[in-house]
């Protein structure tokens, strides 16, 4: 079952991270079930979690918006087919993950992979069976983004990378 | 003062240079993990070190581990999201002198680096 403090953890530290990185405040949507496996928006920054807490988290956003945040983040006029758009998502989805972490983790052990990338639509993130995921929508002045959790407490020691992957597919 | 920054992200190591720079540090090497760090610190000797902890290949802990066999001196900072305490413990005893948990104002960057810096001189 998905714990409704990662859900609170998450959203903390979306605000924490865009507030102290760029100053750009977050408005927090209504969270809901997601049943839909494709991503909302074209960019996706993924993480995936193993160890006590298993799954995997994603940050979802337009590409505009996305251009935007990631200029904000760098200071730097950044477009997406410059790797270094790439870079700055999965380091923004990557502080957002850990600060989480550090939130609800405690004394159980819980390790986060290293960030991937998704450009373009029609990409589908498949997920770990039985874990529900929750997609907090959000508003900001460079546009909307979305979070989506699907994460749960597991006591078995299984690897991210092997309970999530990621496909394209033409839409 | 030659510094050595290790992060697998050339983000996160741009906003740190960024930061170095308003304090006056231009001499910066970049390493984008541990293992291409260990290939340029003997060349380099870097007289201070920020380092992440989650990359690839070698991981930050990995390093400072491996970096402090033969070195006990150059001052390293750990910039990184992992912020339980039983992992900034751990980065202690393994040997960095401050930790700056992610994300971070470059203010508090600068006053890390400003303290670790003046620790080293005192």
């Amino acid at each position: 079952m998905l714990d409704p403090a990662y859900v609170t953890a998450f959203v903390a530290s979306l605000q924490h991270v865009f507030s102290t990185m760029m100053q750009l405040p977050v408005q927090i949507g209504d969270p809901k079930i997601k049943s839909n496996p494709a991503p909302s928006y074209d960019v996706s920054g993924i993480i995936g979690m193993s160890g006590d807490i298993t799954g995997n988290v994603v940050i979802s956003f337009p590409i505009a918006t996305a251009e935007r945040i990631v200029s904000l983040f760098t200071g730097a006029d950044v477009k997406s087919d410059n790797p270094d758009f790439s870079d700055a998502i999965g380091e923004l989805a990557n502080m957002i993950s850990g600060n989480a972490k550090g939130m609800f983790a405690g004394t159980r052990r819980v390790t986060i992979s290293c960030p991937s990338v998704v450009i373009g639509g029609g990409h589908i993130i498949t997920r770990p069976k039985d874990i529900p995921c929750i997609e907090i929508p959000a508003t900001t002045d460079c546009g909307n983004l979305v979070l989506e959790i699907a994460i749960a407490h597991c006591n078995s020691d299984v690897s991210a990378a092997t309970q999530s992957a990621v496909s394209t597919a033409q839409a | 003062m030659r510094i050595l920054l290790i992060d697998d992200s050339k983000t996160m190591r741009n906003i740190q240079r960024n930061v170095l720079g308003q304090l006056g540090h231009t001499q910066i090497e970049e390493a984008c993990d541990g293992v291409d760090a260990l290939n340029k610190v003997g060349a380099y000797q870097p007289e201070l070190i920020l380092v992440d902890w989650n990359m690839p290949n070698m991981d930050g802990l990995s390093f400072v581990k491996e970096f402090r066999k033969t070195n006990k001196v150059t001052p390293l900072i750990m910039v990184t999201t992992e912020s339980e305490k039983v992992r900034v413990i751990e980065a202690i005893k393994a040997g960095v002198q401050n930790y700056v948990v992610k994300p971070f104002t470059p203010d508090l960057l600068g006053q890390r680096i400003t303290e670790t810096l003046a620790k080293r001189a005192g």
